[in-house]
């Protein structure tokens, strides 16, 4: 192939294509640190050709059967390691549990892209300019993860993102799926409306292109109005996912106005320390921020009090 | 590795090294060169195959993922010796200048006439917003997609 000498490719590796978890999980135990795990590959394999990440071993998971669903259960909406991303913008389910995933699938990258990658490889590769891991932050997600010696552990998002890049997952882990609680008004009856909602605001300069600014929100209102959760967490403007504690601190416990959500957007835009880049200037994109997270805590309001 | 991958219609095997992309494959060892290469990042989407029936970035899977698989490339397109309504959609309305994401907007334009034969503009733009033209000729790309819904329509 003399193409190799001038194309971008990759360091070689060794492919493994197992067909059952547990064959996977062993690999994972033998060989762990040199191993990466290849589910869409939207975000791995580029990164392979420009050989910013070169392991020894990939583990293609895409023929292991029952790693491909969407389900509720347990207070749950879960989202297994081999879901794409467009299975989620297609999903009905996901528009009925979980608002803010539903506003975010369809602006995840472009959509050929979205044919391909996941949510739980976007979330394992933590790219601080991805979407995804912002909207598990506003909906306070878990991560499941399991290893064949170790067996199941479920991680809070927050202890899960560690920095850029870098996760709290064991190198003998997979990740088996991703899930965000239910609406707290659905755990005593099923069928009950929302009394949550939640929203994906992004500003990009081209379809496929990283956000220049992301701001997820997640609301839910308790039986007295008030607001019971609350969730806000910005894309591409610090160095990692940022989630706005403070702002969400504020939001517990009062009745949504226009005031107070103009209140969380101001801490919002002065939590984060996004860089004057090609994308903007910093000034202009903490002020995105802050127009987004308005916007975002009012959509999320309308889809609680609908 | 030895792989067997369809390849519009027929089966072929081959030796690959894992690291060998897909788009590699199909124009350096099966000889089809309707499949374009591009940007090489995953961002202009020329490279654009069907994987079993959906639209992916052959510059961003590897060939061994294609295993057991089946692809249609833009020389897939035309059924016995008749052009394909997309195909025949874009020489009626001047889909094409320079060419080169044409065999890319063909695939994923026949693909999103497969599930709505009568998509809006808004709906076409969407589709095809992951395949870059660098002619910037979009106008008669969506008009192109849109004859073929009718044209499929019309001869179904």
């Amino acid at each position: 192939m003399a193409s190799l000498e001038v194309r971008m490719y990759p360091r070689a590796f060794d492919y493994v294509a197992p067909e059952t978890k547990e064959e996977v999980l062993d690999v994972l135990a033998e060989r762990g640190s040199e191993v990466k795990i290849l589910a869409g590959g939207q975000s791995l394999v580029p990164m392979m050709k420009l050989r910013l990440a070169s392991p020894a071993t990939l583990v293609d998971i895409n023929n292991v059967p029952g790693l491909d669903g969407i389900s509720i259960g347990n207070g749950h909406l879960t989202v297994q390691a081999l879901v794409r991303h467009n299975d989620i913008v297609d999903s009905e389910l996901v528009k009925t549990e979980s608002a803010a995933m539903a506003s975010a699938a369809p602006w995840i990258s472009d959509p050929i892209v979205r044919n391909r990658g996941t949510l739980a490889g976007s979330v394992a590769h933590h790219d601080p300019e991805g979407d995804w891991a912002s909207v598990m932050l506003a909906a306070g997600a878990e991560v499941v993860a399991e290893s064949r010696d170790g067996g199941e552990r479920v991680i809070p998002i927050t202890d899960f993102l560690t920095d850029m890049f870098s996760t709290s997952l064991e190198p003998t882990e997979l990740v088996t799926e991703v899930r965000v609680p239910r609406y707290e008004s659905r755990t005593t009856h099923e069928h009950a409306p929302p009394r949550g909602g939640g929203n994906y605001q992004k500003l990009e300069r081209k379809i496929g292109d990283y956000a220049t600014v992301g701001v997820a929100t997640h609301l839910e209102l308790g039986d007295d109005g008030g607001i019971s959760k609350a969730g806000i967490a910005l894309t591409s403007v610090h160095p990692y996912n940022l989630k706005v504690t403070e702002a969400e601190h504020l939001l517990i416990g009062s009745h949504p106005s226009e005031e107070l959500f103009a209140e969380a957007a101001e801490i919002a835009k002065n939590a984060c320390s996004p860089a004057s880049d090609v994308r903007g200037s910093a000034e202009y994109k903490k002020d995105v921020v802050r127009v987004f997270t308005e916007r975002g805590l009012a959509a999320s309001l309308a889809g609680a009090s609908a | 590795m030895e792989i067997t991958v369809t390849v519009n219609g027929a089966e072929h095997s081959a030796d690959v090294e894992p690291r060998t992309l897909l788009v590699d494959f199909i124009r350096t060892d099966l000889a089809l060169t309707g499949t374009h290469i591009g940007c090489d990042t995953t961002a202009c989407g020329v490279c654009t195959v069907l994987l079993d029936g959906t639209p992916v970035k052959s510059c961003t899977v590897f060939a061994v993922q294609a295993n057991g698989k089946s692809i249609t490339t833009v020389e897939g397109l035309k059924q016995n010796g008749e052009l394909h309504p997309i195909q025949a959609a874009f020489k009626e309305e001047h889909g094409l200048q320079c060419g080169f994401c044409t065999p890319a907007m063909m695939l994923v334009g026949s693909k999103l006439i497969e599930d709505n034969p009568s998509p809006t503009d808004d709906e076409v733009r969407w589709a095809i917003s992951g395949n870059l033209c660098r002619c910037t000729g979009y106008i008669n790309i969506v008009k192109s997609i849109q004859r073929a819904g009718e044209l499929t329509k019309a001869g179904s």
